[in-house]
């Protein structure tokens, strides 16, 4: 039996908005979920306590600091790396075969798993190097993790800057280095921004590549050599564990809410961006 | 004659540009190095396949892992796949442009939550809702399939759009223009051109969803057997690394590395197999 178009069309466009609305129905459970359970353990004390009997009781607070930190170090690491390789690739050389190798390279990195990046920056950073578990040993780490999103937006935000930018301030005599620093970097800024921004979000999520990295240790760390604790790997071994399903899910709370901020800031910087170079 | 700063300049810049090269080449000299040894000595058909794993007895067999891996993975894509294949096609061929603007960054954020809470989420909502209605204890290849499949979807749905974005529009007018309905168009016309990119999508999926621990640790239960059912708990390649790495020392430990080997290789494999499909669809636009 042959389904008349009109009809398949029908049944077609039922079918795929119903996935359409099936996925959006898991991101909204999700993130209600964990809002529900999580947002009435969350009070000025539990942000601000340090944990007791190992996170059983008490607050998160060393463990928002850790969260804080190393992202930061490892973009603080990253980002030199990624806008230079952008740089170079979009202002001092052709596209041929060195580029293409380094965008394969860049390319295969994106698609490395977490934990084997935590295997490697176990490997190399806390045992090779000597450096023990430490939160510079986790953001070295994170950046390796990160370089290829930040390696990819700048390259992106640098293309999109007009070429008559260059074009005058090669014109007032200026080199190539100056009109790089001048004339694409400025311009370029709220797209490389962008890219800070969407590997914050991942660092604070990460889980796998931290924790063999950057250890668990819950104190407040003195040190970029002191071990810390994030808030993703303290609500995994709070979950894992057992000790406590509430601040698990208070923890998991602060832990959505931060990543669904620093993600929404990065998603509408990128379109402001977009829409403000198509204009 | 540049000035000698200038020069400077572009060696540094061109230093740093092999940055990722060589953090990827560290990486895979290090696991190699770690891992690869140890696997030639044991022997490779023994490591690869056998199950047995008792790392206390000096048997290291990562052939259940494999199966768990796979197993977990392809439940994850007939999950994931066709969901947001779906979500892709509706989003850019149906949904009116109101609609796509609300829904395409919800989807986004999708992506951001990180893969601990899926994990809990699994461990608290989908493994008992499991138990109690399909039988088995919950933790399982089932739960972990369901989870992962979700995980990837943000994935599947952002490159097979973007690929089914990238098809002429002259494509959809020739179609329409013949007297087909909008559907007919899309399933004949667009889905066909943009195919290799839907295709490298759901690649990159799988190599999402093969690398993918800590959510898998909390949901699949780490039972180190080969699983004749869905309901069974299963130990993949990522969740053994994962959970013994903290403690292991000596062949142990290498053999940890040695799985990270399997793993990398895999993972590399699928990427490949996705720039590939990438580069055939930049090819033909």
């Amino acid at each position: 039996m042959r389904i008349p178009p009109k009809a398949s069309q029908a049944i077609a466009v039922a079918l795929l908005g119903g996935a359409t609305l099936l996925t959006l129905a898991v991101l909204v459970f999700v993130i209600v979920f964990v809002l529900g359970k999580g947002l009435p353990v969350i009070n000025w004390a539990f942000l601000l306590d340090v944990p007791r009997e190992m996170g059983k009781a008490g607050g998160i607070f060393p463990t928002i600091v850790g969260t804080l930190v190393l992202p930061l170090v490892a973009i603080a690491i990253a980002l030199p790396m990624g806008v230079g390789t952008a740089v170079y690739l979009t202002e001092y050389t052709r596209p041929g075969r060195v580029t293409s190798v380094i965008r394969f390279g860049t390319d295969c990195l994106a698609g490395i798993p977490s934990i084997i990046f935590g295997l490697f920056g176990y490997i190399f950073f806390v045992t090779i190097l000597r450096m023990g578990w430490c939160i510079l040993s986790g953001a070295l780490t994170l950046a390796i993790m990160v370089l290829p999103t930040i390696i990819r937006t700048a390259e992106e935000a640098i293309k999109a800057v007009p070429n008559s930018y260059r074009e005058v301030s090669y014109s007032l005599g200026a080199t190539r280095w100056e009109t790089v620093l001048k004339a694409v970097l400025p311009n370029a800024l709220p797209g490389i921004v962008t890219g800070v921004m969407l590997s914050v979000g991942r660092c604070i999520g990460e889980t796998a590549a931290v924790i063999f990295t950057a250890g668990t240790a819950l104190r407040l760390p003195d040190s970029l050599f002191d071990s810390a604790r994030t808030m993703a790997v303290h609500f995994y071994i709070l979950a894992r564990e057992g000790i406590s399903n509430e601040n698990a899910y208070g923890t998991a709370a602060v832990l959505v809410i931060s990543v669904l901020i620093v993600n929404s800031v990065s998603y509408w910087m990128m379109h402001k961006f977009i829409s403000g170079r198509s204009a | 004659m540049k000035p000698v700063g200038e020069r400077v300049v572009e060696w540094t810049l061109k230093g740093l540009a092999f940055s990722a090269l060589a953090s990827l080449l560290l990486i895979a000299v290090f696991i190699f190095m770690e891992g690869a040894p140890f696997m030639v000595r044991l022997g490779v058909k023994d490591f690869l396949f056998s199950s047995d794993w008792r790392p206390q007895e000096g048997h290291y067999g990562i052939f259940a892992m494999i199966v768990a891996s796979v197993w977990v993975t392809l439940g994850a894509m007939l999950v994931g796949a066709p969901l947001g294949i779906a979500g892709a096609v509706f989003l850019n061929e149906f949904a009116p442009e109101s609609v796509r603007r609300v829904i395409k960054p919800m989807i986004e954020l999708l992506a951001g939550i990180p893969s601990v809470v899926y994990g809990f989420i699994g461990v608290m909502v989908v493994a008992p809702l499991i138990r109690e209605h399909l039988g088995g204890a919950g933790l399982s290849v089932l739960a972990a399939a369901l989870i992962l499949g979700v995980m990837i979807l943000p994935t599947v749905i952002s490159i097979s759009s973007d690929a089914i974005g990238s098809v002429p529009r002259s494509y959809r007018e020739g179609a329409l223009a013949l007297g087909a309905t909008r559907w007919q168009s899309v399933h004949m016309v667009v889905l066909k051109a943009a195919r290799s990119g839907i295709a490298a999508s759901v690649i990159l999926g799988m190599g999402r969803a093969v690398g993918e621990t800590m959510a898998v640790i909390m949901v699949a239960g780490n039972a180190v057997t080969i699983p004749h059912s869905p309901l069974d708990s299963v130990c993949t390649l990522t969740a053994k690394i994962a959970l013994e790495m903290g403690s292991a020392v000596g062949l142990h430990r290498q053999a940890l590395f040695a799985t990270g080997v399997v793993l990398f290789i895999g993972i590399m494999v699928l990427n490949g197999l996705a720039m590939a499909a990438m580069k055939k669809r930049s090819a033909r636009t």
